[in-house]
């Protein structure tokens, strides 16, 4: 009887581990099209069934990195770091003066603010982005990087400052009065106790918004217009976009842009995995 | 003695009311930049406005040709309707399918996430439009294997019946997010639970009906609530891999009011057609909100 049973269970893991692999399998698949089709020739691409290239060609990478006028993919990088990284800065330091102000302090609206806030994470971006670039045209924004960096400097993506007030609102409060003891005032006390202890989830929130931004097509394709200041998509788009598409170019140039962010979470994956599972499960 | 102490409540609440000043860049950033576009959008949208010259007020003009004069709006809704309910359901049953089979306390659990999680990693970008639209192409891979089954070449990308469906499936692919989610939340699940039902004679099925669902509900809640709002704003696969056709067969809203707002310069009807939107989503919002409570309240036996 117990035998039977353990077989049974035994055959229900195999299934188990059988059906997993084959559907990670086909999850991958179409990135490993990507990578192996970035190598081959444009006459391979299509009618060939086989994934690995017959001839290595690195013909794609070579043409599609050069672009096609003045910039180059390079460029392309370089903007969508100058674009990304004071996003992630200032993105992070206010995201952390606000869930202090919301977590350690009882002060007049403070109920009201915080519903406010969290009502704006259920505020479709779509609804906002006309006014915004009206917004942005008045004041001269149009073409430059302001537009993502300025609603990071003022913290309005509720769901960071959430995910660190969740995380500030678990330290314990025996250590805001001891250092109180101690005469350090509210500044220090962020600074040297709740900075330090939230190393995590400050990660986290960098590694959100540079991939938000490192992805974010929707937004760069209304403010930005002139090739100069293109981040990756929109580059991408432009190699992608073509009456003839020269798919070597297209998916080599796909990879280059997809690599980074594939690294990234490989020896990220901790930061991620816990900061997308705390935002879900903590109220 | 009473003057003391209502002189230290005084510092303290002066001390407290400190907390404003720390919530200042997001309050200034939720007035201007959240607060103040948003009811600007709600003027533009009663008036006419090409950027150009200073908007004129039409009261509900916009509203009423949405409904009466534009052909592509029912086009656009219908798109968008059948892409929301095609991906939003198996994207979260795929989601929480995966989440249950990880959560069994298998081994090389990590690797798995990571295959499944990688997909939602590259979200909507680009480069992932680029590759499905490869793959689905007329002699792409996916129709060189469908002829090696022996079944026709299908037209992914050029079917007006079925290009919704290759749309709605790179959004499937990318399920990884949800069930990250999901997996966090079973595992708060304490396995006590599990064996006494195990004691109980409790089959696998009714244990994941009377004991899992009620317990993951929030999170389920979120992550339905929160795909559900993203998916009505889908832009970036229809836009690339489809254009939106073909016959419009794949003009999901936010491609809509893309062109009317940054091609036609549209801004006052366009407006009007984001605060369209809008409204749907609150109003279903509220709704699976609503129903919510009533399966709460069902299912924990009738007590408020």
């Amino acid at each position: 009887m117990t035998s039977y049973r353990k077989v049974r269970r035994g055959a229900g893991r195999a299934v188990v581990y059988v059906l997993l692999t084959l559907a990670s399998l086909i999850m991958i698949y179409p990135l490993l099209w990507m990578f192996f089709g970035a190598f081959k020739s444009n006459s391979e691409l299509f009618g060939s069934m086989t994934l690995l290239p017959e001839v290595w060609d690195f013909t794609g990478f070579v043409k599609g990195w050069a672009g096609s006028g003045f910039f180059d993919y390079g460029d392309y990088f370089l903007n969508t770091f100058r674009m990304t990284i004071p996003c992630i800065v200032l993105g992070i330091a206010s995201s952390i003066l606000v869930a202090y102000g919301f977590t350690r302090f009882q002060f007049v609206g403070k109920k009201l603010f915080f519903t406010l806030m969290i009502a704006t994470m259920l505020l479709p971006g779509t609804t906002m982005i006309i006014p915004r670039y009206i917004l942005f045209n008045q004041i001269g924004w149009l073409d430059t990087y302001w537009p993502f960096i300025m609603p990071m400097a003022f913290a309005t993506v509720a769901f960071n400052n959430f995910m660190l007030i969740t995380f500030f609102r678990d330290l314990p409060e025996s250590l805001d009065e001891a250092a109180t003891i101690d005469g350090a005032n509210s500044w220090q006390i962020l600074t040297r106790i709740y900075v330090p202890l939230s190393k995590t989830s400050i990660v986290t929130i960098g590694l959100f918004i540079f991939i938000g931004n490192w992805n974010n097509f929707f937004e760069p394709l209304i403010y930005i217009s002139s090739q100069e200041k293109f981040t990756l998509p929109l580059a991408l788009q432009m190699t992608f976009n073509q009456a003839q598409v020269e798919w070597n170019r297209a998916l080599a140039m796909s990879f280059c842009a997809v690599v980074p962010l594939v690294l990234l979470f490989l020896f990220a994956q901790k930061y991620f995995i816990e900061g997308i599972a705390t935002t879900g499960i903590k109220e | 003695m009473k003057a003391v102490r209502a002189g230290n409540a005084r510092r303290r609440r002066r001390h407290q009311n400190i907390g404003l000043l720390y919530i200042l860049p997001w309050l200034i950033g939720f007035l201007c930049l959240q607060l103040y576009p948003f009811l600007s959008s709600l003027y533009y949208s009663f008036t006419q406005y090409n950027i150009l010259n200073a908007p004129i007020w039409i009261g509900l003009e916009n509203f009423r040709n949405i409904f009466t004069t534009d052909a592509n709006f029912g086009v656009s809704v219908k798109a968008t309707f059948l892409y929301v309910a095609f991906s939003l359901p198996l994207r979260l049953i795929s989601a929480l399918a995966v989440a249950l089979l990880l959560n069994l306390k298998i081994r090389g659990v990590g690797l798995f996430r990571t295959a499944f999680y990688i997909p939602s990693l590259l979200g909507g970008s680009v480069a992932v439009a680029v590759v499905w639209r490869y793959l689905f192409g007329g002699e792409g891979p996916v129709n060189l294997a469908l002829g090696l089954l022996g079944a026709g070449p299908v037209n992914w990308l050029a079917d007006q019946n079925i290009t919704i469906f290759t749309i709605s499936l790179l959004s499937v692919w990318q399920f990884g997010a949800s069930m990250v989610i999901f997996l966090a939340g079973l595992k708060n699940i304490p396995v006590v639970y599990y064996e006494a039902a195990r004691v109980e004679g409790a089959r696998p099925v009714r244990m994941f009906f009377s004991i899992t669902l009620p317990l993951i509900y929030r999170v389920l809640m979120y992550n339905f609530i929160m795909e559900f709002i993203r998916s009505f704003q889908d832009f970036t696969a229809a836009f690339l891999i489809t254009k939106g056709g073909p016959m419009n067969s794949t003009y999901l809203f936010a491609l809509k009011l893309y062109e009317d707002a940054f091609q036609s310069f549209r801004i006052g009807y366009a407006s009007a057609e984001s605060w369209l939107l809008f409204a749907v989503l609150v109003v279903f919002t509220i709704l699976i909100f609503r129903a919510g409570n009533l399966w709460e309240f069902y299912t924990g036996g009738g007590k408020k």
